[in-house]
């Protein structure tokens, strides 16, 4: 059995999930600071959620494919993301990034305040509040936003197919892989990759579980 | 010295509030939404006036005219609230030690020194969770004095605790207060506690300041009806001026004569609960004869709802248990009372 799908699919995972780290801790914190647009902001922000992902696979490929707008800049230099390890990695990025976004969004808005204010009063600066008591007080969150970013990062399907194909060895992920053997009438296959993506998927659903029950008794505001 | 003179457009109304103080306490005293903690927080710099000015000690803090805004961090002034907002993912020692000023090289030995100051010895690693709501109150206190703050706000500090402790924080503040000689804004929505707390009290309501004086001459002479109200005079009736000396309350039907000059502006007449007396001689000035319509017992206490036969409102009176059992007083009974000429309050 060839083992591929399974690394590129935690590759992949493991890379998006990276890159929706940062980026969805630093688009809540922009976002809670928001006077005007707040909504209109937040719901583009969401909506790779909302939308089916084969709408962000298309406009994926409007943006990336050969006449889009990035990718024909991109063309210059002899770069094409379309149907490449990248592909794969920016399609989960983009689905797996409001998860983050969201609940980190959440944990923000309950810290207090008036912390935030008194904080301002003893001189702290706007990055030693991020830094000192905004993240410490939204670990659990922010372990809960990153676990389910990876596991829908590692389960994304529909996007990933129409900006990264189906090359075995190359863009093939575990996901894809099921797909193809049904498709190719290989059930012994499908059944193999089934339960490999179950056992992962229950393994960080487990994981996440007890960050929560470990974060909601330590740092319990009552 | 601190200076404000500031216009807010809000939702409900405009603040708009201008008052000086000077190395003293003052209390900001008004019902719930009257604007004292958006004034606070103006103040503080974390709400931007409209336009005014805001002047601490030779500093401009905000100036409309001279774009100048200071962000906070740069106003050198302690806010505590009544949840204390002490940082919950840092132990008691932390919270104090993070508002440490950077130019002191030695920072523990200061933390050292306030948490001796302020009774915490021994709860340096807990956590604000595992505080109770005095020893919170204290830590938020250290770490806002710590910081050395050239005025100190504080909003509704007491509100969150038991009446016991209540108390003994109350004591505990003022006498930290007395001690420090510092600026102080205190806000409040209780008169008794303004009263113990401040040297100056200001009386707001929907975003303006009604009354600005020391504690003495508002509750001797309230002037406007709506400063009498807010300090919990609910005994005020309408009145015609008689004379000089003597007005008609028409809402009590009572004639009455007063200790201070009635001028014309003067349109009602108040009198607070704890001031009218029992009084057992009809004759004697001011005294009439009321029904008790009804009776409303706490705990160490009557509150009496008395009428004059001929009057439209009502007149409520507060009698101790002792003083009530003494005189016999029953429900639908007749009862003597006096409104001393000196406790009177003409209003505006």
């Amino acid at each position: 059995m060839d083992y591929s799908p399974l690394l590129i699919s935690l590759k992949c995972a493991i890379l998006s999930t990276i890159i929706t780290f940062f980026t969805g801790i630093y688009a809540a914190f922009l976002t809670t600071r928001l006077k005007r647009y707040k909504s209109l902001v937040d719901g583009i922000l969401t909506l790779p959620l909302v939308l089916p992902p084969t709408v962000v696979g298309f406009l994926l490929l409007i943006f990336l494919g050969k006449n889009g707008f990035i990718g024909r800049f991109l063309n210059q230099y002899n770069i094409s993301i379309i149907f490449s390890q990248a592909a794969n990695i920016i399609a989960s990025f983009l689905v797996s990034f409001p998860l983050m976004y969201r609940t980190i969004r959440g944990a923000f808005e309950q810290i207090d305040p008036y912390i935030i204010y008194v904080a301002r009063t003893l001189g702290l600066s706007e990055h030693k509040i991020f830094m000192r008591i905004m993240l410490p007080n939204s670990i659990p969150s922010i372990v809960a936003g990153t676990v389910l970013s990876f596991a829908r990062a590692l389960g994304e399907f529909g996007a990933t197919i129409m900006v990264a194909g189906n090359i075995p060895g190359k863009t093939q992920t575990m996901a894809i892989a099921i797909y193809n053997a049904v498709q190719s009438g290989n059930r012994e296959l499908a059944y193999r990759w089934v339960f490999i993506l179950v056992i992962i998927s229950l393994i960080t659903v487990i994981i996440l579980n007890k960050f929560e029950q470990k974060g909601s008794t330590k740092i319990g505001r009552e | 010295m601190l200076y404000v003179n500031i216009r807010k457009k809000l939702n409900d109304f405009t603040l708009d509030i201008q008052f000086e103080t000077n190395n003293e306490t003052l209390a900001l005293l008004g019902p719930s939404g009257s604007g004292k903690s958006m004034t606070l927080k103006c103040i503080a710099g974390i709400e931007k006036p409209d336009e005014g000015e805001i002047i601490l000690n030779d500093r401009i803090l905000f100036s409309s005219r001279k774009k100048i805004n200071l962000p906070p961090q740069k106003r050198k002034i302690g806010l505590l609230f009544q949840n204390y907002a002490l940082f919950p993912n840092m132990t008691l020692e932390e919270n104090i030690k993070i508002a440490v000023s950077k130019k002191h090289k030695d920072k523990d030995r200061i933390v050292k020194e306030f948490i001796n100051r302020f009774s915490l010895e021994g709860l340096e690693n807990s956590y604000p969770y595992e505080l109770s709501g005095g020893q919170q109150q204290r830590a938020a206190l250290a770490r806002m004095l710590v910081n050395e703050p050239e005025l100190i706000m504080l909003d509704e500090p007491f509100s969150a605790l038991d009446d016991h402790l209540k108390w003994q924080m109350e004591q505990e503040l003022i006498n930290l207060l007395n001690e420090q000689k510092m600026n102080s804004i205190f806000v409040s929505h209780n008169r008794d506690e303004a009263y113990r707390i401040s040297d100056k009290i200001a009386v707001l309501e929907s975003g303006k300041i009604l009354s600005l004086g020391t504690k003495d001459e508002l509750f001797n002479n309230p002037k406007s009806v709506n400063v009498a109200k807010i300090l919990g005079c609910s005994n005020i009736s309408r009145i015609e001026k008689i004379d000089e000396k003597e007005v008609y309350a028409i809402d009590w039907d009572m004639k009455l004569i007063c200790k201070r000059f009635v001028d014309e502006n003067v349109k009602y007449i108040g009198i607070f609960e704890n001031n009218i007396e029992i009084h057992e001689d009809i004759n004697s000035k001011n005294t009439f004869e009321l029904k008790i319509v009804k009776i409303i017992e706490n705990a160490f206490s009557y509150v009496l709802t008395l009428k004059n036969p001929n009057g439209k409102s009502n007149i409520y009176l507060k009698v101790n248990k002792n003083d009530f059992n003494r005189y016999n007083l029953a429900f639908k009974e007749f009862l003597n009372v006096k409104l001393r000429e000196e406790n009177l309050l003409l209003l505006y």
